[in-house]
């Protein structure tokens, strides 16, 4: 007899569905898998013979054969056990196959026949809604997740005997639906209102956050840069409904996140030993990199310098497209990687204060030469973080500072404004803006127009720059909540663009 | 004397500057020492040079000597674009013969005029350390400028540091910069500074004794050293560690009998621990260009010409008592955020006002974007 069994299986932060078909008939016992399945995907037949014997069901002594189709498509990983052992159950008669019907399965088993979680349930369960399946049984403890794809029903089956007695009509399982989103950020958040001093830090994340420009932030080490930086989720505006699912989906590819809907967005600040494909995602069976995870949120790139030529040159197309593509032997594959930079360094290679600095200028040449190029290309504003002097750690507890929820209202503000003025014009904020729609929309008054050309023909900006300072006002502006940049806006942009090295080209 | 004069040295002091080229490797081989001094072997006569360095080579030396060709040589420096000047030639910079040394030939490039050299203006060296710091940079720069616009010479060495940023100033004001190489004048040494050297053959001159082609020395450095201090009438040393090739220049200057000007540096750094003893052993005390015109053509002369460069550095409107506050916040080094809390304005302010600072010339940014203060000009 035969069964078909539909599964999915992840490709990339997606998933494509694979029909798990099984063969029984009479002949020497033997159990032949094909389809292009790797070890783990072999084993699973070890796995669906025991967990069948456990479960007080029968694991038929004849020659089965099971293929995974599409037969070109390389298979990888645990989540087929169960489509297996239910095909083996139909293809035996164990179950009624019309009772199969409509629904799809993913699973890893254990030997006893209890069902464990797989890896990328909500991804699976937008694959199953998408190819028109009305339920998916999932082993109970990805059942929360897979309920987020609504549209479909998501039965939490906690075994495999579980499964045949729901087939049979002798139990029902409830149909699983989303843990509850997390309300509102606990008081146990990062909160900029935790951060002293740092003034010009806290305000550049403020405007880098109301128009989604990269920052470089340059301080000692102990200066509070990855404080500043793991603030930022904070006072970017929460992600809408269909970003936290794009959030939670990637996060429960790679294993990540608890199976609820994400409520803020993700910050992600890898160690500068990363390798690029750590970095930009890879592998033989291809995973998110970094910069995946960090989509619709924050990449944090502490020590920039630090981190291998090769791998900031990864960065350059994901942050220039907003995604990622990886392409390995004959297929390639497409990450999303929609996120913010963030990226820190020393003021100068010894990394002392300044008072016991014995770099020269070359040496800080060279150092700031290992960010140059392409990363530098994509950052709009650079910072200062200092270490605050002793006396303002302590001090001053009476005086309130600004709380996270604050400064997230005039971003979401100046965001709104943005968003309303660039509708229609496939950008959705100014760090989005090219050349054209930056000259558009970056209204100025006249004595504002002089003193930037005029700084243009001092050979201080190029072309490129320009746009970048123009840009920069233009959020300025907007979080101030003027229609036109002022000359101050302009002013204030100037301060925070990159400078090219003083004095020392010829 | 342009390009276009040709090579005007005559038949001997030509061969005498094959002749040292031709040894140069010889004479490398007698100095070991890093700053060896060459002054005795080269005020030898052809003859006595050749008995001196070559040694066992000496057959081939004189062979050499004996089968040179004038007129190939001739050929061959007028296809390399330089042009030959002997001590007998009028063109020859007249200051050079109080050299016990002096080169016989000079070979020159550039479209600049030599014999503006030995004219009433003659040139300052500035001179100082290749690693130097920001400061020093930034100071020989400005000298550089400041000479420059004042229509003085800037002779250097084209060494990276503070000899390539004083001729980078000396461009800049639109005055004549003149280097001096210890290598070919064909020749771009240090290849980082390429693009300088060119625009140096453009607009003013390459000069020096080895006949083109040649390469650098480790001998041939100290060897420049004392064409510099002998083409010019000053010479002034920024940033310079002990001991130092540019400290052997400023001895030079002193046996030529010629003013010495340091620029004082930090006490607490070895970089400029050359440049400070000098002052200590009674140097000018040089802060800016116009001490360096005082100091050659006393203190009342009316100097400066109009040219590009000369832009003046917007002065700080004394009534803005926020720019001011600002900028001493910069020259303490406090930062922004220091600047921020010096000033008690809000953080948006400061950095509109530091960039108004940075537009009037007040103060820069290094490529991290920490601000310092500018040098003053």
């Amino acid at each position: 007899m035969l069964a078909s069994i539909p599964t999915f299986a992840l490709v990339g932060v997606d998933s494509q569905e694979v029909t798990v078909e099984v063969d029984v008939r009479r002949g020497l016992p033997a159990f032949t898998l094909v389809g292009l399945p790797d070890a783990a995907v072999r084993e699973a037949r070890e796995r669906v013979r025991a967990a069948l014997l456990n479960s007080s069901l029968d694991f038929p002594l004849q020659r089965l054969t099971a293929n995974l189709a599409p037969a070109s498509m390389r298979k990888a990983g645990p989540s087929f056990d169960l489509a297996l052992a239910l095909g083996v159950l139909a293809a035996s008669g164990q179950v009624p196959s019309e009772a199969v019907g409509g629904t799809a399965v993913c699973g890893e088993l254990s030997l006893s026949g209890a069902l464990r979680p797989v890896r990328g349930a909500l991804a699976t369960a937008l694959g199953a809604r998408a190819a028109g399946y009305e339920r998916l049984i999932v082993p109970a403890e990805n059942a929360s997740e897979a309920a987020l794809a609504d549209g479909l029903e998501v039965l939490p089956v906690p075994s495999l005997q579980r499964l045949a007695d729901h087939l049979h009509g002798r139990w029902k399982p409830e149909p699983a639906c989303p843990h509850p989103v997390r309300s509102d950020r606990g008081p146990d958040a990062p909160d900029l209102a935790d951060v002293r001093g740092q003034a010009d830090a806290k305000r550049a994340l403020e405007i880098a956050a109301a128009g989604g420009h990269n920052l470089l932030m340059v301080g000692p080490p102990g200066a509070g840069k990855t404080m500043v930086a793991r603030r930022l989720p904070g006072i970017l505006p929460p992600p809408s409904f269909d970003e936290a699912l794009e959030i939670t989906r990637i996060h429960g590819v790679a294993g990540l996140g608890d199976g609820r809907l994400a409520a803020e967005r993700p910050f992600r600040a890898p160690h500068h030993t990363i390798s690029p494909s750590g970095l930009v995602g890879g592998g033989s069976h291809p995973r998110p990199g970094e910069i995946t995870l960090a989509h619709r949120g924050v990449l944090f790139l502490d020590e920039v310098a630090e981190f291998s030529r090769g791998a900031l040159e990864a960065l350059r197309q994901p942050l220039e497209d907003g995604f990622a593509e990886i392409t390995r032997g004959q297929r390639s594959l497409t990450f999303p990687a929609r996120t913010m930079l963030i990226a820190a360094c020393n003021p100068c290679p010894c990394a002392r204060p300044a008072g016991d600095c014995r770099c020269n200028d070359v040496d800080r040449l060279r150092y700031s030469r290992r960010l140059s190029g392409p990363l530098l290309d994509r950052i709009d504003l650079v910072c200062q973080a200092a270490a605050p002097p002793a006396a303002e750690l302590v001090d001053q507890q009476g005086e309130t500072l600004e709380r996270s929820s604050a400064i997230r209202e005039r971003v979401i503000a100046a965001r709104e404004r943005q968003c309303h003025r660039l509708s229609g014009s496939g950008a959705y904020c100014n760090a989005d803006m090219d050349g054209r729609l930056t000259r558009r929309h970056g209204a100025l008054g006249d004595r504002a127009v002089q003193r930037l050309l005029g700084s243009v023909e001092q050979g201080g900006l190029t072309g490129r720059g320009h746009d970048r300072v123009l840009r920069l006002a233009r959020t300025i502006a907007d979080l101030a909540g003027r229609p036109c940049i002022s000359p101050a806006h302009l002013e204030e942009a100037l301060g925070y663009r990159l400078a090219s090295p003083v004095g020392i080209a010829a | 004397m342009s390009p276009a004069a040709g090579c005007t040295a005559c038949d001997s002091c030509l061969r005498r500057g094959y002749l040292v080229g031709h040894l140069a490797g010889h004479i490398a081989g007698l100095l070991d020492r890093p700053h060896g001094r060459v002054t005795g072997l080269l005020a030898l006569p052809d003859e006595k040079l050749v008995e001196a360095v070559a040694g066992e080579h000496t057959d081939d030396a004189r062979a050499f000597l004996e089968d040179f060709d004038a007129a190939q040589a001739r050929t061959s420096v007028e296809r390399s674009g330089v042009v030959a000047v002997c001590r007998h030639d009028p063109g020859y910079p007249a200051q050079l013969e109080n050299l016990a040394d002096a080169p016989r030939v000079l070979f020159v490039k550039g479209q600049g005029d030599l014999a503006s050299m030995s004219g009433p203006d003659p040139g300052v060296a500035v001179v100082g350390a290749r690693r130097a710091s920001a400061y020093g940079l930034e100071v020989a720069r400005e000298l550089g400028r400041g000479l420059g616009v004042a229509g003085v010479t800037v002779v250097s060495g084209l060494a990276l540091g503070i000899d390539a940023q004083a001729h980078r100033g000396c461009l800049e004001g639109a005055g004549t910069p003149v280097a001096v190489l210890a290598c070919g004048p064909d020749i771009p040494y240090p290849r980082t500074n390429r693009r300088l050297y060119e625009r140096i053959c453009e607009r003013g001159l390459v000069i020096t004794e080895l006949p083109p082609g040649q390469r650098a020395f480790r001998w041939s450095f100290p060897a420049r050293n004392r064409i510099m201090a002998g083409l010019a009438r000053m010479t002034v040393v920024v940033e310079a560690a002990e001991p130092s090739g540019s400290l052997i220049t400023s001895d030079f200057a002193t046996q030529l009998g010629r003013p010495v000007g340091a620029v004082p540096g930090q006490v607490t750094s070895s970089r400029a621990a050359g440049s400070n003893a000098l002052l200590k052993d009674g140097a000018t005390f040089i802060t800016s260009a116009e001490e360096v015109l005082d100091e050659l053509f006393g203190s009342h002369r009316p100097r400066s010409r109009s040219g590009p460069g000369q832009e003046q550095v917007g002065s700080l409107p004394a009534a803005d008592p926020v720019q001011a506050l600002l900028l001493e916040a910069v020259e303490a080094g406090l930062g922004v955020d220091g600047a921020c809390a010096h000033s008690g304005l809000p953080i948006h302010e400061v950095r509109a006002g530091l960039s108004r600072l940075e537009a009037s010339g007040h103060v820069n940014r290094d490529a991290l974007g920490i601000y310092r203060r500018a040098a003053a000009r």
